[in-house]
């Protein structure tokens, strides 16, 4: 097919005049069969959700089917303000990932920092793999990881370390007050590592010069690193945590469901508006509570990425996602 | 230039510290599966046990099944899912990659607009169940994961950059088809994306317990992960398995069960400890490629 016009087929630089619209459809078939698998699944699996939106205005009843499930206007938005859980949960969900944000950028920036000065190349290689380990593990492994320290009869601080000092053991998953913290240093735990591999790369790429000159005009390390690694890293840094404010909405499930064992006890410091939709869908069958909060969630989260990467654009247009 | 070659001793101690910091949580759990059981009833789990013990693993050996069906159910959909995943990702990347192709700038937003904007759980659960009726197969494990936005930009980013157009160009003035093209001169010219972006699919898929906590409830679905999810918080599950299986029935002990769950949480963990060092530097390149613009 192909053959009939070689040049113009393919070049971008040689147009066709031919402006026929089906004449340029049909050139290009062959593209559009090749994106179609990635635009059917794009489809299925992110569009036809979103049209699913409508459903917050319904309260859905599955006998009546989606379709014959009733018009509520913004009831299920009333019903879900109303029981004034849903103002804890987002001050939860959103002051977690502040905390994230501010100890695992300033930790990742240490980390890479002192990781830049290590000059044996294999320890640093260990290092890095032994840091990037609990990146590539999932939630589930981590909440064993943590039952051992925590589990209450037999767990590592129970049985070795308050008992034989002395102090009561503690029924961990039935305490809230420990687990702002233990869910903050879990977290650290995981995401530290490879966010210091990021900035590591950063500051693996900064040319060379720079210190050379600094050496020559009598700059020791501290004022090397404070004056000419830092500097380059703040843009990367002020991104990276736009890039993550944007996403201030949306916790990650895995560590609030999986690591807290799910635990009703916990619910008043560990319920996230994602462990909140996901209970209120598949535990108690409350569809209009999830499904409004789920819409929430998707409008401010939207909001707040365009919003974000706004501000990304402005300080360096390459590193914005659209 | 002179710089001195030592590392600050200070910062050695830090990192040694920092890795066991890293590391000592997998060894913990390593050492109560290898805890005998009257050590473990006594004192509890500890970083170096009293009494060492295999039963767990010898449980595990033999009686296997429940265990095995659940890493094949995992295997089978992480190679499945890894490999359509990466032919859907880049055949879309390549026609995004065309400059010539007339609906480029319509495509990308089709593309873009998923990472922004999303339904929530609960449309997408109906979806699933209620629409394609995918609950309890296999296909609701892989399909979910199949394509996501950010790859299909990594990869349009690499194609446009690092492959010439004018061997394009000159591939089809020869007379080979757009498929040709993308078979035989883009994909092999794109080994290292295909690797880097490949890794990341390959731990999503095997990390996956999301999906199955959704959509699977027959348990000879299960896949390793959401196996283990359950053992964890429902030990009459661990319980149900164990009486089933027929392990050391003659010297008729009692079955291990803190040691058994933690020896199932190694070797979940195990493949992916042995073989992540070695494709570390993939991982670290695909963190630092390119801009990705829409």
């Amino acid at each position: 097919m192909q053959m009939d016009q070689p040049i113009t087929a393919s070049s971008g630089k040689v147009r066709t005049k031919s402006a026929h619209p089906f004449r340029k459809l049909m050139k290009y078939h062959a593209l559009w069969i090749l994106a179609l698998p990635g635009i059917l699944l794009l489809l299925v699996n992110n569009y036809l959700p979103m049209f699913g939106i409508f459903l917050a205005f319904k309260s859905l009843n599955f006998s009546k089917g989606i379709w014959g499930s009733e018009w509520v206007g913004f009831d299920n938005f009333k019903f879900l303000f109303m029981t004034n859980d849903i103002w804890r949960i987002i001050a939860n969900t959103v002051l977690y990932n502040l905390v994230f944000i501010v100890i695992n950028t300033a930790l990742s920036v240490l980390l890479a920092l002192l990781l830049n000065e290590v000059k044996n190349k294999l320890f640093s290689k260990f290092i890095q793999s032994s840091m990037l380990l609990p990146h590539f593990i999932s939630m589930v492994v981590v909440a064993y990881l943590v039952f051992g320290f925590l589990n209450p009869d037999l767990g590592f601080i129970n049985k070795s370390i308050l008992e034989p000092s002395g102090h009561e053991a503690v029924s961990w998953y039935m305490s809230p007050t420990y687990w702002p913290y233990i869910l903050i240093i879990v977290n650290s735990w995981k995401s530290v590592g490879f966010g210091s591999i990021i900035y590591l790369a950063t500051i693996i790429g900064i040319d060379k010069e720079y210190y050379e000159a600094a050496m020559i005009d009598g700059a020791g390390k501290w004022k090397q690193m404070t004056k000419i690694t830092v500097p380059f890293l703040i843009p990367i840094m002020i991104i990276l945590t736009l890039l993550s404010i944007g996403r201030i909405f949306n916790a990650d499930f895995g560590l609030f469901y999986q690591v807290t064992m799910n635990s009703g006890m916990l619910k008043d410091v560990t319920e996230v508006i994602d462990t909140y939709v996901y209970n209120a869908l598949l535990v108690s069958g409350d569809t209009d509570l999830a499904s409004s909060a789920g819409l929430l969630q998707s409008v401010i989260g939207f909001i707040l990425v365009v919003s974000v990467n706004l501000l990304v654009k402005r300080i360096s247009s390459d590193k914005a996602l659209f | 230039m002179k710089t001195s070659n030592r590392t600050n001793p200070f910062i050695i101690l830090f990192f040694i510290l920092f890795s066991a910091a890293s590391l000592l949580p997998f060894w913990l759990i390593l050492m109560v599966s290898l805890t005998g059981q009257n050590a473990l009833v006594k004192f509890g789990y500890s970083f170096w046990p009293k009494e060492f013990d295999l039963a767990a693993y010898r449980f595990l050996w033999h009686d296997a099944e429940p265990i095995l069906r659940a890493y094949g159910v995992s295997i089978f959909v992480t190679v499945i899912g890894t490999v359509v995943s990466l032919f859907v990702t880049s055949a879309l990347a390549y026609t995004l990659s065309r400059n010539d192709f007339p609906f480029r700038g319509a495509l990308s937003f089709y593309v873009l607009f998923t990472m922004l904007f999303g339904g929530g759980l609960l449309p997408w659960y109906l979806v699933y169940t209620k629409f394609l009726h995918l609950n309890d197969s296999l296909l609701a494990l892989i399909i979910p994961g199949l394509l996501g936005g950010f790859n299909v930009f990594i990869m349009r980013t690499y194609f446009t950059t690092s492959i010439p157009p004018s061997l394009v160009d000159s591939a089809q003035i020869d007379g080979a088809s757009e498929y040709r093209t993308y078979f035989s001169i883009v994909l092999p010219l794109s080994l290292p994306v295909l690797a880097t972006i490949g890794l990341f699919v390959i731990v999503a898929y095997w990390n996956d317990w999301f999906t199955s906590l959704v959509f699977i409830s027959n348990d000879k679905l299960y896949n390793l992960q959401y196996f283990l999810y359950n053992t964890l918080m429902n030990a009459q599950y661990l319980q149900a398995i164990a009486s089933k299986a027929h392990i050391d029935s003659a010297s008729d002990r009692i079955l291990p069960m803190e040691q058994l769950q933690m020896a199932m949480a190694m070797i979940a963990v195990l493949p992916v400890a042995m073989v992540f060092p070695f494709l570390q530097k993939y991982f670290v390149k695909g963190l630092t490629v390119g801009a990705v613009k829409g």
